[in-house]
């Protein structure tokens, strides 16, 4: 299948090449993300009907995860309130022209820093409190701020989106997974871009700041770092920049090389695969040691989470690989092949989202009607009883997502094993019993 | 400084102070009444005050499971309090006083410590002083041991003891039997021909004499409510909640403040005929107005009118005694 540029139609390049309707969006966002902050402090603490609760972890997480990613890749990005307010200070404007002189400290981060192991530990602290992050509006509410004030503050020592970039927890796997997302932003002609003096995309010029996701677009071959955050379209003076529709999972075809990638993929693999052990799963022992933060059954849960992400999947994994002959170095091996375990990984999320979305769904009308939880009842559905939706599609959806995704990802896996010439045999056979796992956890 | 960056700073700094002022404003102008069980706090705020007269608006929302709102000695329907949902109640008082409201769900262990008060200030009228209770003008020790020194084979019967009261000379009196235990009337029917058995019956028919079946349905209703979680639906002191305050021990007592001193132990067994058949209705009435007894029993003065605590002591005798086939 072809690409399909959609930044063709004059539409769409428009709404993007303007600031104001990526701006509209903004405030709208970044106004929900401060309400959610707010309700999460001063609301009801009972989460099932509290905005912030509601909002954040049931509407929010099943836009980002059934809709967002798998369909537009970093597409929330494009639209994330959490970076603007220290992005606008670390600029000195909302809409004014580059500024050469920084306003700030404007430092490079650290080369140490400078990859994704940092998302990697900030999506593992919160996953290990999710129990209770998940439950309680007032740790919801502190940990989004937290989020708004890391941003703030890192934006005025290090250039650019260094949150967005290196220490968003979500960022890093809506990175990894906005890699089979069927939308990419890309160069139109590289000969364009290799004789186009001063690089505005990168540096940024008059019509628009560099990019602040610190990528040369020039240079841009999978979607992992690009934040379509949409500058470089306005930058571009030779209108080489390009939103195309494209296959889904286009980027996997040529495989990651980088550690963090790879265990960014365990990460998400084994996270899903507990999550549906501890949140849906019927052993209450497994919930108590989750929720009770602090005590010895919870540091015991948080060693077995961390082993089964760290030793015991990766483990797993290298023992298939090296059944498998090759010259490569098993270090590439590893992080070529674990390119495979992306598909299914989304396709996890997607079988364990659907689950409790669809479980807690009723709860958004009630949210909606009484945000406050003062009594309201602006739309009439604040008294909405709970009830799960879609009860009888929802086995069938999920078997469907996670046979797809294993199917998915044993083509990946085809592919990636070509590329570091070994067989895919042991990572199919790996994926397969992923599944057959998160089948028996799930259904 | 642009035009366009001037309007979008002014936007995004209304759009802010909005967000965060808002919702902080909505939120201080409109105060919850917040339940929570006992050990978290209970209720928050627990002091209310109104005028006499005066319309009390109340939100009340519980902040982690079901509790219920009541408001002691008030004709008044309780209202349930959803986690997270509001409810609103108001309130209109005639007189002025301290009234106690309540939790009316069996919430949590300390369920019974779940209570708060409305002080209502008129300046029309005094609070009417109360008169003292029966336990006090008789000067009972409710705290000291009671037990009778015997007790019945059987249960006794009313109706048996029906037949056998019309030869006697009873007195049938309010007086009388609230001011004495059934032993004390067993003992008062000793210079009769009757056998130990008959006098038992006796008695049986004296205490059903001064009750209705209006009150025992009265009473039985208030018992199963507020009294059965921890003595039991019959009255055997095996409540649900009774294993939990055998096992909490003192730590439950101790997580409440002001309470380092009490001790927890098994709910009183109203089925025990040597603990109830040496126990007045004037003792119960105290027991049950004040409470403690160096044990977790919580005070009901505060919750029950007059008359209400007659009829749960008229049921717990029903325990005992077999009023009707």
């Amino acid at each position: 299948m072809a690409k399909i540029e959609l930044t063709r139609g004059p539409f769409i390049k428009n709404a993007l090449k303007s600031r104001y309707p990526q701006l509209a969006v903004f405030v709208i966002m970044l106004v929900g993300y401060i309400f959610a902050i707010l309700a999460g402090l001063t609301g009801t603490p009972v989460g099932s009907r509290n905005f912030s609760i509601v909002f954040v972890w049931i509407a929010w997480w099943a836009i980002l995860i059934l809709v967002a990613v798998p369909f537009f890749g970093r597409g929330w990005c494009a639209v994330c309130p959490i970076p603007l307010p220290g992005e606008w200070l670390q600029r000195g404007s909302v809409l004014a022209p580059h500024d050469k002189r920084p306003k700030w400290l404007n430092l490079r981060v650290p080369k140490i820093f400078r990859n994704i192991w940092l998302q990697n530990i900030s999506f593992l602290l919160l996953a290990l409190f999710s129990s209770v992050l998940l439950t309680s509006p007032n740790i919801t509410g502190i940990v989004l701020a937290v989020m708004l004030f890391g941003a703030i503050g890192l934006s005025t020592i290090f250039e650019r989106r260094a949150f967005c970039r290196y220490l968003c927890p979500v960022g890093g796997f809506i990175g990894l997974y906005s890699q089979t997302a069927p939308i990419e932003l890309r160069i139109k002609d590289k000969q364009v871009c290799a004789t186009c003096e001063g690089k505005p995309c990168y540096n940024g010029s008059q019509a628009g700041y560099g990019c602040p996701w610190d990528v040369f677009p020039g240079g841009l071959t999978r979607n992992t770092y690009c934040g379509l955050c949409m500058e470089c379209i306005r930058t571009c003076p030779h209108d080489n920049i390009a939103i195309n529709l494209r296959p889904f999972s286009a980027d996997l075809a040529k495989p990651s090389t980088r550690l963090d990638e790879a265990f960014k993929a365990f990460i998400m693999l084994g996270s899903a695969m507990i999550y549906a052990g501890v949140l849906l799963g019927p052993w209450g022992v497994l919930k108590d040691a989750a929720y009770n933060v602090g005590t010895n059954a919870w540091f015991i849960y948080a060693v077995i989470f961390l082993a089964i992400i760290f030793v015991i999947l990766p483990g797993l994994f290298t023992l298939g690989i090296l059944q498998t002959k090759s010259i490569l170095p098993l270090k590439r091996r590893f992080a070529s092949l674990a390119t495979a375990l992306i598909p299914i990984g989304l396709m996890f999320w997607v079988a364990f989202s659907l689950s409790f979305v669809l479980t807690n769904a009723s709860y958004i009308l009630a949210a909606l009607s009484d945000p406050m939880g003062l009594g309201w009842n602006l739309f009439g559905t604040a008294n909405a009883a709970w009830q799960p939706m879609l009860t009888s599609v929802l086995a069938p959806a999920q078997t469907l997502a996670l046979v797809g995704g294993l199917i998915w990802s044993a083509r990946t896996a085809q592919k990636a094993a070509n590329e570091v010439k070994v067989s895919s045999i042991p990572v199919i056979v790996y994926c397969l019993i992923a599944t057959l796992v998160m089948l028996w956890l799930l259904l | 400084m642009k035009r366009s960056e001037l309007l979008s700073r002014i936007l995004i700094m209304l759009a802010i102070v909005g967000a965060v002022g808002t919702p902080l404003y909505v939120w201080s102008q409109t105060p919850l009444v917040h339940a929570q069980m006992s050990e978290n706090g209970g209720w928050n705020p627990d002091i209310l005050r109104v005028e006499v007269g005066k319309p009390l608006h109340l939100k009340l929302t519980s902040d982690d499971v079901m509790h219920g709102f009541a408001i002691g000695q008030m004709d008044v329907d309780a209202v349930d309090v959803e986690p997270g949902k509001v409810t609103q109640v108001t309130l209109t008082f005639d007189k002025p006083g301290i009234y106690t409201f309540y939790c009316t769900r069996w919430c949590g262990l300390n369920h019974w410590r779940m209570r708060g008060t409305i002080e209502v200030n008129g300046s029309n009228s005094e609070p009417q002083p109360a008169s003292a209770p029966l336990y006090v003008s008789l000067n009972l020790d409710i705290d000291a041991p009671h037990d009778a020194p015997s007790v019945p084979n059987d249960q006794p019967s009313a109706i048996r003891g029906q037949g056998l009261a019309t030869e006697l000379p009873l007195d049938l009196s309010a007086e009388y039997y609230r001011s004495h235990s059934p032993y004390q009337a067993f003992i008062d029917l000793s210079n009769t021909s009757l056998t130990e058995a008959q006098r038992w019956d006796v008695v049986a028919y004296l205490w059903r004499s001064n009750t209705t079946k209006e009150s025992l349905a009265n009473g039985r209703q208030r018992y199963t409510q507020n009294c059965a979680a921890c003595h039991g639906e019959n009255g055997a002191g095996d409540g649900v909640f009774a294993d939990d305050l055998k096992a909490a021990g003192d730590s439950s007592a101790q997580t409440m403040a002001g309470a380092q001193d009490m001790k927890m132990q098994t709910p009183a067994n109203f089925s025990n005929p040597t603990r109830i058949l040496g126990a007045s209705p004037a003792l119960l009435q105290g027991k049950i107005l004040r409470g403690g007894m160096g044990t977790g029993m919580p005070m009901w003065g505060a919750i029950f009118a007059e008359e209400q605590i007659w009829d749960l002591i008229a049921y717990i005798y029903s325990f005992q005694f077999e009023y009707h086939k």
